[in-house]
């Protein structure tokens, strides 16, 4: 069988992918070859024949994280020639295809860097922290059963276009890894200025920015200075206004909560 | 006060300080340029001696003087802060390769770099002229001011000093044209009306200061000939 | 052992309120000194895992994932639908019991199904509480669509992500229960085996995927929410990590796996470009309101389109066979999805598919093209039609995209009671895991519906019924059960990797998907499954003997993590193709080649199969033995399916 582009000639490769073998453990890049692949193969489907050669001679598979392989669970993560998710605009990793790339290219795959994501194992990173932020305050309090009917409050369709624009965020960690100073601001915005926006976060929009900030700072993350690559490499393009959003929340909340602490 | 401390102190905080010092550095530049136009008057530096004798002496200016040597230091040291912060964000292992310029402008990741080297001029131009004037001996000219004008006028006409105001000033239009519209997003002074507007002006902003600025060694060094 | 379904007495509208007030209260005070596991944090595990812990119980729950917002809830586009009748348009909770009950061919429980249809409006209130931006009309109330075939406009979305939405919000909700410390988290954890003590679910061994630590953890009781067992068949829509674990697990510690046979293939998928593909991607099924459905009229003809002799555009108008319209002129395009799967295999079959490997079919949208122009088809169908350029390198503006069906979604799952308890008394599975709600064929956008209905509305009150009648003294792993659970659990590991044979874990599992494609999959025969079901065999034989696992327990080892589930995927393959062969008719999604009308639709046989067949584990490479849970409609007329 082969793929719909009879002309599609298969590709031999180097892939110079970062291999470490746990947390505490150093790494160091290591060549691979590759031969005939297919350029209808996605990115991770190439990584799956280069684990399944490495299998085969006894050595250990590269660990990598995926799993819906549809661009929207935000698993993957591979820092692919020094872009996040690989060379093509708004495209995770596992919906980039080989075709982006030519027979005899050299890739070199690292995983995120950033002191807040530590490496697991080769490619694979640690990224609960973006959890504990949202643990943090990433939500609204209300319990099951017990709420509002749905069309009791109004939206203005614009307001809630733009709240969705936020809310598709697939915490892949792009944006951290892209950014020069490994910074998290734009996975943070995106759910401030989501939840800012909407009636139903209004209840606790001061403490919510204030504590999601407070725990984004405790994670380690580095401080937003605007550069734009996070936003240039978002895959679902989640866009710098959030950023914005979230500093005016902050600076509102500081000047007017009640909280001294 | 601790909440305040706390904030000012927070990631953002610390950028709130950048974005407000920095604008108000801004409204520097434009006084001094504005100020400093005087030397392009024909009148052999009478104007610009008066002018710099009112700045060198009135109380007010001389009080909004540590103002503003406030809002340098507090940009320096939050810039410092912030930096290191980053830079340990960052982890002990960086990236192999990294092309951050397909996904970014080029001042905007080298701010600290511009800023350093609008830092290194700034300590030249002090010593040259600032220091000059509030404590060495100038002579004085025809309104028995200091004659601070001779001094920059003879300042501005060795090729070397040029080169350094010429390229200071262009690190600071680089600076500036990331620092402006950033200081209004770390603000979060953003709208869909509005921040196109803030990002031309600042454009704008940018080019048109330091060029006023770069004008001035530049005329004098032509001029001599 | 009888199977109680345990299904309230009185009408149908009556039984769960009157159910609800019938069950027995765990007091207020009391919930703190019981502890629950969740196992799974998708639309299912995370509404349940929050819901119970805001009521006050302790709950650990557990995902293989690095975060819960990454389960496959997350990838369902398009919709959720709910009784609501916003539209006026004459939906009610009846009419969606009824569609529901009838799309699912006459194969579910009618008082589940109502009491689905009923607490489907109390979602899309807590959703909307949550924050999820569902889509809006511009005077600010929430927006529907028609969805499904369905005749009333009753699904909620945002944009093709409402899965994700729903997702989110749920993941929002326990996490801020994992704040407040009433829910215990553990990420790349996964379950490995079931513990039961005196016949009652006591807890659960799990692996941390990433020290290979073997731990065990006591609780009153273990809610499975751990998704389907779509890739069973290796090539399907659902994401790669997708297992059977958990269920399975659960099952050969005796819960009953009910109508394994059903599963749900999908028309309109992205066709398998080669050998190396390793998921297939759903496209929405609204790309059939308007894209046409065709393959060449002649094999000849369609053998020159793959061989590259001929182009799409040199095919003339007459030469093309818009075979769903052509046979079924009332619904054309939009009959449900296993009648569209089903022609377009036979289409390949016939030898007129088209692409390369002539597993596809074309979906067209010139016509709406011309008729509407290119940027009224980018308004609605954009993101998909971007989607498919990046997966195919093809402009589907230009020409028509290739489709061909794939595994979806599985009917079938743990059996449930009424109060989604299965066999085992403490023992509850919500979700697509359970068999519940979707008969032998599930409705669009009823899926996310069944998660959160199940998670939100139904186990807070059934769990607590269990519960009550449970002494709430502490539980421990000191008996003797965990042990022995917990060491069954390290030799299974320790004889995955010490087998080293020569084959991996992907190649056993294209293997097997291969034969349960081709014998248990769209259309199944007596004879193929008979062939399937020693071929199944032969290859568990191998797995055991040929199986290659390097590394080590005590580190992070996705191969070793992947035979694993591939060992219980063999067992349960083996399940589905005795469940296919058992069930002498067609229904849903389970088609037989014996049993159809005339006119090659599904026949269903009422008098002899208008049951749930649930099967009971009887110990390894031993038949499992069949039980009969009887469905009486009083409700609803069973009708042959027409869509002509």
């Amino acid at each position: 069988m082969a793929g719909n582009n009879p002309n599609a000639k298969p590709m031999n490769l180097t892939l110079r992918v970062w291999r470490q073998r746990s947390r505490q453990s150093d790494g160091q890049l290591v060549d691979y070859q590759v031969k005939d692949i297919s350029p209808e193969m996605s990115f991770l489907e190439m990584l799956d024949v280069l684990n399944e050669n490495l299998l085969h001679k006894g050595e250990e598979p590269v660990a990598f994280d995926h799993d819906c392989r549809e661009g929207i669970c935000g698993s993957c993560n591979l820092f692919i020639n020094g872009r996040a998710h690989g060379p093509e605009p708004g495209t995770t990793t596992c919906q980039l295809h080989m075709r982006k790339f030519s027979d005899g290219d050299t890739i070199v795959i690292e995983p995120w860097r950033a002191a807040a994501f530590p490496v697991n194992k080769d490619l694979s990173v640690d990224r609960s922290a973006f959890d504990r932020i949202i643990q943090a305050g990433g939500y609204v309090s209300v319990n099951t059963g017990g709420v509002p009917d749905a069309n009791e409050i109004p939206i203005p369709k614009n307001i809630a276009d733009r709240a969705f624009d936020a809310a598709t965020c697939i915490g892949c960690g792009a944006c951290v890894a892209a950014c020069k100073n490994a910074s998290a601001m734009l996975f943070v915005s995106a759910k401030v200025s989501q939840l800012a926006l909407l009636p139903q976060g209004q209840v606790e929009r001061k403490t919510r920015v204030e504590n999601m900030v407070a725990q984004m700072d405790k994670e380690g993350f580095g401080a937003c200075s605007n550069i734009g690559s996070c936003a240039a490499e978002c895959p679902v393009g989640i866009s710098l206004e959030n950023i914005a959003i979230l500093n005016r929340e902050f600076l509102n909340a500081k000047a007017t909560s009640n909280n001294l602490a | 006060m601790s909440w305040l401390s706390k904030a000012l102190s927070s990631s953002i905080g610390r950028k709130i300080i950048m974005a407000v010092t920095g604008l108000f550095l801004c409204s520097f530049l434009v006084i001094h340029l504005v100020g400093n136009l005087q030397l392009f008057k024909n009148d052999g530096g009478a104007a610009f001696n008066i002018y710099s004798h009112f700045m060198g002496t009135n109380p007010v200016i001389r009080t909004i003087e540590w103002v503003l040597v406030a809002g340098f230091v507090f940009h320096i040291y939050e810039s410092i802060m912030l930096t290191s912060r980053n830079k340990t964000a960052r982890g002990a292992q960086g990236y192999a390769v990294n092309h951050n310029e397909q996904n970014s402008p080029w001042q905007s990741r080298n701010m600290g770099l511009l800023g350093t080297i609008i830092l290194i001029f700034l300590l030249v131009h002090l010593y040259n002229f600032f220091y000059r004037a509030r404590f060495g001996e100038l002579d004085p000219d025809i309104n028995n001011n200091d004659d601070l004008y001779t001094l920059v006028v003879s300042s501005f006409q060795q090729w070397w000093y040029v080169v350094l105001y010429v390229l200071a000033q262009a690190a600071l239009a680089f600076h500036l044209i990331h620092g402006f519209k950033s200081a209004f997003q770390t603000l979060g002074l953003t709208h869909r009306k509005y921040t196109p507007f803030i990002t031309y002006f600042g454009y704008a902003f940018s080019i048109i200061v330091c060029a006023g600025f770069a004008a001035m060694p530049l005329y004098f060094f032509f001029k001599q000939f | 052992m009888k199977l109680e379904a345990k299904i309230p007495e009185g009408p149908l509208a009556e039984k769960w309120e009157k159910h609800k007030f019938n069950v027995k209260l765990v007091n207020p005070a009391n919930k703190r000194k019981y502890d629950v596991i969740v196992v799974g944090t998708g639309l299912a595990g995370a509404s349940a895992a929050a819901s119970l812990a805001e009521l006050g119980y302790n709950v650990k729950a557990f995902s293989f994932h690095d975060s819960p917002r990454r389960a496959h809830s997350i990838a369902a586009q398009g919709g959720i639908n709910a009784a609501k009748n916003y539209q006026n348009d004459g939906d009610s909770v009846y009419r969606l019991f009824y569609d529901t009950i009838k799309g699912g061919d006459y194969r579910a429980r009618e008082a589940n199904v109502y009491r689905l249809a009923q607490v489907s409006v109390n979602i899309i209130d807590q959703c909307v509480a949550q924050g999820v931006p569902f889509a809006r009309e511009y005077g600010g109330l929430l927006a529907n669509r028609s969805f499904g075939g369905a005749q009333v406009s009753r699904t909620f979305y945002a944009r093709g992500q409402t899965g994700q939405q729903l997702l989110l919000g749920a993941y929002s909700a326990l996490s801020r229960q994992i704040a407040y410390g009433k829910v215990k988290m553990y990420t790349r954890t996964e379950m490995l085996d079931l513990v039961v003590v005196d016949g009652q679910a006591r807890g659960i061994v799990t692996r941390n995927l990433i020290t290979g630590e073997i731990q065990t953890h006591a609780a009153h009781a273990v809610l499975l929410c751990t998704g389907g067992y779509g890739n069973v068949f290796y090539l399907s829509t659902n994401a790669k990590y997708s297992n059977a674990t958990a269920a399975w697990r659960a099952h050969k510690k005796g819960a009953y796996f009910a109508n394994p046979c059903f599963t749900q293939i999908h028309p309109t998928c992205i066709p398998v470009s080669g050998d190396y593909q390793s998921k297939l991607t759903l496209m929405s099924e609204s790309l059939r309101n308007d894209g046409r459905v065709w393959v060449p009229k002649t094999v000849e003809m369609a053998e020159r389109l793959r061989a590259g002799q001929i182009r799409v555009a040199d095919i003339a108008e007459e030469d093309r066979d818009y075979f769903l319209e052509r046979k079924y002129p009332a619904f054309g395009n939009l009959v449900p999805r296993d009648v569209a799967s089903r022609n377009a295999k036979m289409m390949c079959d016939e030898g007129r598919g088209v692409g390369q490997s002539g597993l596809a079919v074309f979906l067209d949208f010139a016509d709406a093209i011309k008729r509407n122009g290119a940027d009224w088809v980018s308004q609605k169908y954009g993101n998909l039609f971007a989607m498919y350029e990046k997966i195919t390198g093809e402009d589907p503006y230009q020409q028509p995209m290739r489709i061909y069906p794939a595994v979806h979604y599985t009917m079938g799952g743990l059996w449930v009671d009424y109060n989604l308890q299965t066999t085992v008394p403490g023992l509850y599975a919500l979700g697509e895991c359970n068999f519940s709600d979707h008969g032998a064929n599930r409705l669009g956008a009823s899926a996310l519906m069944q998660g959160l209905a199940d998670g939100y509305f139904v186990i807070p009150y059934t769990l607590g019924d269990y519960l009550a009648q449970t002494a709430p003294k502490p539980v421990t792993t000191e008996h003797a059960a965990f042990q022995e659970a917990e060491a069954q659990v390290r030799e299974r590991i320790n004889k995955l990797i010490s087998i080293n044979g020569t084959r991996t874990p992907t190649e056993f599992h294209k293997a097997l998907g291969h034969i349960m494609w081709e014998y248990c999959g769209m259309a199944r025969t007596a004879e193929g499954l008979r062939y399937a079901k020693q071929a199944i065999q032969q290859l568990r034989k191998e797995f055991w003997t040929d199986l290659k696992v390097v590394g080590v327990n005590e580190e992070l080892n996705q191969t070793l993590e992947a035979a694993g589930r591939v060992a219980d995927f063999l067992e349960l393959g083996e399940l589905m193709v005795d469940d296919a062969l058992n069930r002498d008719e067609s229904c849903g999604g389970h088609f037989r080649e014996e049993y159809q009308t005339p006119e090659g639709e599904a026949l269903r046989d009422d008098e002899n199969f208008a049951y749930v067949a649930a099967w009971e584990y009887q110990g390894d490479n031993v038949p499992e033995a069949l039980h009969k849970e009887d469905l009486a409609f009083e409700n609803v007329k069973l009708t042959q399916r027409s869509y002509k």
